[in-house]
């Protein structure tokens, strides 16, 4: 595990002295500071709107820092060839995978807090109301979400030529699991056989990431969601993101480096 | 003598690109022993599968057929390389890190106990003379500099092999002549040193003995001594004999 912590350093150092990170970051805390800061005619569902859209943003920006960093990580070490001497130490393959998983999900983990906070304290100055436990659960929930996503990308990385169709590939399979995951089992019901089957199928394997967003709850302060399910969620998270590492594994244990 | 670095009947092929893909063997049958105190040159022409060899002792690709052993392990085992230090050709760090920095990450890989690690790694930048230069990213450095990196991280876990693939190319002549002096003080502390290099002098100043390979196949294998006796010329020659160079009539 001493190799996996000192591989995860490795990673979160790189990407604080990088310096294109930080400009999503400081551009969504300034549209997340404009958005939250303005009260449109002090009506209620304006300003629900506009905490929606800063939830958006929050959600948009976290998976781009997170699919971004998490697809150079393995592509990147064997360009730059840094692989060579890391591998030619007692390193397995297997830590270099984990290593770059926990390193690419703690850094998403260290953006979204951030992010949270930000909106947190924007919000709760603006309407002198602190719901501190909803924000925490939302970060949770996104967090373990991020650690499915992140399994998931380091997985494209091995399997796709170039970071930038991992980027573009993750991004766009990721959003859609968001917007129509949970909408799969209707679409079935409406189509004939095989059709169905295949959308059936497609419903059961892909990881629901839908269901680890609460952003609808929090910005209508809907109240907690119980933390057994999260519990729950969390389980389902782990048994994916456990499955996307281990195909990752697969997949690059034997490639050849040269 | 106890072998630390073994090869039985190795053999790499390459799968060819294109629409008739081909079996292209890179290594054929490759037996080699290297024995523990010796420094030992792996010699070869461009292409003759030096590289190739060294890529499957450390584990980056795997042999098509045959094994090899470090220390009696096989070679797919990481632990095999628990004891051994690697220079690539080129100079391959993490080039937003500062040497200490990377020293560090190495030093836990290694698992060395912090404060040996601190005191390796004070020695380490001494022996390198990059001292002064500790504290600044390794991007700001010079290639001689760099490949200084190199040498101190290969050196990190006091390894009992050290594996050099071609450590003097592109440096300058105090560069190579620090490699030369690291690899006589490595030879002198009892240090097994496996090296490839196409400086031919360089190896016949310091290697006890030879392989020399040619299209993936061993061409010879014998004390540097005994070579250069047997043939009546020196290294140079006996390498272009068995390459079977033959020299262009003057135009």
């Amino acid at each position: 595990m001493n190799t996996v912590w000192a591989l995860t350093g490795i990673v979160i150092k790189e990407l604080y002295r990088r310096k294109d990170f930080y400009v999503l970051f400081v551009l969504t805390a300034l549209i997340t500071l404009a958005a939250g800061s303005v009260e449109f005619f002090k009506d209620p569902n304006i300003v629900r709107y506009v905490k929606d859209l800063c939830m958006l943003l929050i959600w948009v920006s976290a998976l781009l820092i997170t699919i971004a960093t998490a697809a150079r990580q393995i592509p990147a070490e064997r360009e730059s060839r840094t692989i060579f001497p890391l591998l030619a130490k007692p390193v397995t393959r297997g830590q270099v995978i984990l290593g770059k998983f926990f390193g690419c999900w703690l850094a998403s983990g260290t953006a979204l807090a951030v992010f949270y906070l930000f909106f947190a304290v924007i919000t709760g100055s603006r309407e002198q109301h602190w719901p501190v436990l909803d924000y925490l659960q939302a970060y949770l929930l996104q967090w373990i979400m991020l650690g499915i996503v992140t399994a998931m990308t380091l997985l494209g990385s091995i399997v796709f030529a170039a970071p930038s169709s991992t980027v573009t590939i993750l991004f766009i399979v990721v959003a859609g699991i968001l917007f129509l995951g949970r909408h799969l089992n209707t679409v079935a019901l409406h189509n004939p056989e095989p059709l169905r089957g295949i959308i059936y199928t497609v419903y059961f394997i892909i990881p629901h990431v839908e269901l680890f967003d609460v952003r609808e709850r929090v910005v209508n302060d809907w109240g907690l969601v119980n933390w057994l399910d999260c519990g729950l969620a969390a389980l389902y998270a782990a048994a994916y993101t456990a499955l996307f590492l281990l195909l990752t594994w697969l997949a690059f244990r034997r490639k050849s480096l040269n | 003598m106890d072998a630390i670095l073994q090869t039985e009947d190795l053999c790499v092929e390459y799968r060819t690109r294109g629409l008739k893909a081909e079996f292209k063997p890179a290594l054929q049958e490759l037996n080699l022993s290297v024995h523990a105190g010796e420094v030992f040159g792996f010699l070869g022409p461009n292409g003759a599968g030096k590289t190739t060899t060294i890529n499957v002792l450390l584990g980056f690709i795997p042999p098509t057929r045959g094994t090899a052993y470090l220390f009696g392990i096989d070679v797919r085992q990481p632990i095999a390389r628990q004891r051994i230090g690697y220079l690539p050709e080129m100079t391959y760090y993490y080039k937003f890190l500062t040497v200490e920095e990377l020293l560090r990450f190495y030093a836990k890989i290694f698992k060395l106990p912090s404060a040996d690690a601190e005191r390796r790694i004070d020695y380490l930048l001494k022996l390198v003379e990059l001292e002064p230069a500790r504290k600044r990213l390794i991007k700001t450095y010079s290639k001689g500099m760099q490949q200084r990196v190199g040498i101190a991280q290969a050196l990190i876990n006091n390894p009992d092999l050290l594996v050099l693939d071609e450590p003097t190319s592109g440096l300058d002549p105090l560069g190579r002549m620090k490699v030369r002096e690291i690899i006589q003080r490595l030879k002198n502390d009892g240090k097994t040193v496996f090296f490839s290099s196409h400086e031919l002098g360089e190896v016949e100043t310091v290697c006890d003995r030879v392989a020399i390979i040619n299209q993936g196949e061993l061409k010879t294998l014998g004390r540097v001594d005994e070579l250069v006796a047997r043939h009546g010329a020196n290294l140079e020659k006996v390498f272009l004999d068995i390459v079977g160079y033959q020299s262009q009539p003057a135009l």
